[in-house]
């Protein structure tokens, strides 16, 4: 598979601080790339050197094969963005910025090109509107129009959900997913949310004080030998006494008067469900939690100054 | 880069605060006329109150002219201000909004994008420029007449024929636009630097402001290198209305008493203009863009 992004030995150094440190990683085409990192990890210094924002200390950055320096703009005719906010001219409406940014990007699109754009992202409808007068969910999908408005091979985003609210969470993952499926695109999508990356992105990168901590697809990551369960049900100790005395004794992780935590497959689960019900055992609540999230909260968080709560 | 100018001044003229500008120069304009208009007279007898006992005013010395070289003298102290507010905007401006960093992810390159933010702050000092044309020159022309034009200054006093004037009125505007010019290339300057466009507006009418005061201060230490002050010859456009001398000390109508120097000046201007946006140019390519 052809990569299209290859980064190699990426450091940044802001006078005395090292936002990025010997950074490695490929995206091959097609990718939905999640870039996996806590606020500060070194996430938008690295986009923003994918996009010549920021010029590099060391390291070198290939993208569909060339020099990122000597070709930028060649990349940049195939590159769409969106870098954390969506910001845009308030004064605008939304049309004229789309129309603005086609020109930009040296292409003549027509107005019906330019409609079917915003109807994609669902701002159709409010295409003569000021962007002053948009939601932030709506700036944001104006935003990934933009991104897409030269019709790009590689679209990075950086934060895209930053600030929104559950639905425009929602929609802004259907989106991506839908340019990946649909329309073929390679998408690389940043974020401090594994929940948000585990659901869109098919392999992912974590990073933590600008060096890289894990790389792979999110099934080998996701093992599913890994999961972890918690259960809560009408009688918490009928069903710990049940479990550790039947093939469920080793996989208990912790038995407490709100509910229990087990570590099994996913395959598991509905018998273990079955095995509850059928001896009587009330379930209230089943929430599974991958180990992953575990292993990124444990490997990220290990330089905080706060030590996690524990009640 | 045509079509990018062209981006560039839409944005420019879809801002409200583009026309604030605008309105300005109409409002002091039309007070000058108005106050000219309604108490003109006494205004000239003060003008003249030194020379009417030995000489003979003919014609109407308060003329469409006249007011234009009052409106000139009034206004072109201030209308860098009003320059500075756009190009001192064009880049701080764009980092303010967050929008700069999108721009630098388009296929075009930072010096193309500078060049186009400059020309197009550029087109709107020369747009504003006209504005006062039209308003201070072709409107006082049409309520006060034209006639002969008296310049005085503080140990002489030229006259000028009523068809003398015109061409003298258009190189000064073009003059003028050198310096409104070289205001904005300073403002284009300081807006690389800063993240809102506050910051480089009084940085730049603070420079003008420091250097003019120097430049009128008759102190020693400055004497030498005030004339390397680009606002040293920003009003050398007042040369266009002094006129040579002959052997008997008789003015000769169509000259310009010193040329060189107002070329000169006109130079000085156009080479702070080319190092100021060289400058811009030269440190914001190798700049991290961090808005």
């Amino acid at each position: 598979m052809e990569s299209i992004i290859k980064v190699t030995h990426l450091t940044k150094v802001f006078k005395e601080v090292t936002a990025v440190n010997d950074l490695s990683f490929t995206v091959q085409q097609g990718d939905v790339y999640g870039f996996l990192g806590q606020n500060g990890a070194g996430k938008s210094t690295t986009i923003r050197m994918l996009l010549t924002l920021i010029t590099p200390t060391e390291g070198e950055i290939e993208i569909f094969g060339y020099n990122l320096l000597r070709h930028r703009k060649e990349i940049l005719q195939n590159t769409g963005a969106v870098i954390e906010r969506p910001d845009l001219y308030k004064y605008l409406t939304a049309y004229e910025t789309l129309e603005l940014f086609a020109k930009m990007s040296g292409i003549r699109v027509s107005r019906q090109s330019l409609m079917e754009q915003l109807e994609l992202v669902g701002l159709a409808q409010r295409a003569g509107s000021k962007v002053r007068t948009y939601s932030q969910g709506m700036k944001q999908r104006l935003g990934l129009a933009v991104a897409l408005v030269h019709n790009p091979q590689l679209i990075i985003l950086d934060e895209p959900t930053n600030g929104l609210d559950p639905q425009g969470i929602a929609d802004i993952r259907n989106l991506i997913l839908m340019l990946s499926q649909k329309l073929q695109k390679t998408v690389l999508v940043s974020s401090h949310l594994l929940s948000e990356i585990e659901q869109i992105a098919n392999r992912m990168l974590i990073i933590d004080r600008g060096s890289k901590l894990v790389e792979g697809t999110v099934s080998e990551l996701f093992s599913p030998d890994d999961t972890v369960i918690y259960i809560e049900t009408a009688d918490n100790n009928a069903a710990a006494q049940l479990l550790r005395s039947g093939e469920y004794s080793s996989s208990i992780i912790t038995t407490e008067a709100s509910g229990i935590e087990l570590k099994l497959r996913k395959d598991q689960i509905p018998a273990l469900t079955r095995l509850l019900v059928e001896r009587k055992i009330d379930i209230l609540g089943i929430s599974a939690r991958h180990s992953l999230e575990d292993y990124f909260l444990k490997i990220t968080t290990a330089n905080q100054h706060v030590e996690p709560f524990k009640n | 880069m045509w079509s990018l100018l062209k981006i560039e001044l839409f944005k420019v003229f879809k801002r409200p605060r583009t026309y604030i500008a605008f309105i300005a120069v109409w409002a002091i304009v039309t007070l000058i006329q108005v106050a000219i208009y309604v108490d003109g007279a006494k205004y000239m007898d003060f003008v003249l109150k030194d020379v009417k006992d030995n000489f003979d005013v003919i014609g109407n010395p308060l003329n469409g002219y006249f007011v234009c070289f009052i409106i000139l003298q009034t206004l072109l102290i201030h209308v860098p201000l009003l320059v500075a507010l756009v190009s001192a905007d064009m880049i701080a401006g764009e980092a303010n909004m967050g929008t700069l960093r999108l721009l630098i992810t388009k296929p075009i390159s930072r010096t193309k994008l500078l060049l186009s933010k400059f020309l197009a702050s550029a087109i709107y000092a020369l747009i504003l420029l006209i504005w006062i044309a039209i308003l201070g020159l072709f409107v006082s022309m049409l309520v006060f007449g034209t006639d002969g034009l008296m310049n005085a200054k503080s140990y002489e006093i030229i006259i000028l024929n009523g068809n003398d004037i015109f061409w003298r009125y258009i190189c000064a505007f073009g003059f003028a636009a050198i310096a409104l010019i070289t205001v904005a290339s300073l403002g284009f300057f300081f807006s690389i630097f800063a993240e809102n466009s506050l910051g480089p507006i009084v940085a730049t009418m603070s420079v003008i402001i420091v250097f003019t005061i120097l430049t009128t201060l008759d102190i020693p230490l400055f004497q030498s290198v005030k004339h390397l002050f680009f606002t040293s010859h920003m009003i050398g456009w007042k040369g266009f209305f002094e006129m040579k001398l002959d052997a008997d000390g008789v003015s000769i109508p169509g000259t310009i008493r010193n040329l060189p120097a107002v070329l000169k000046s006109a130079g000085i201007l156009t080479l702070h203009i080319v190092l100021f946006t060289g400058a811009a140019i030269f440190i914001f390519k190798r700049k991290d863009v961090l808005s």
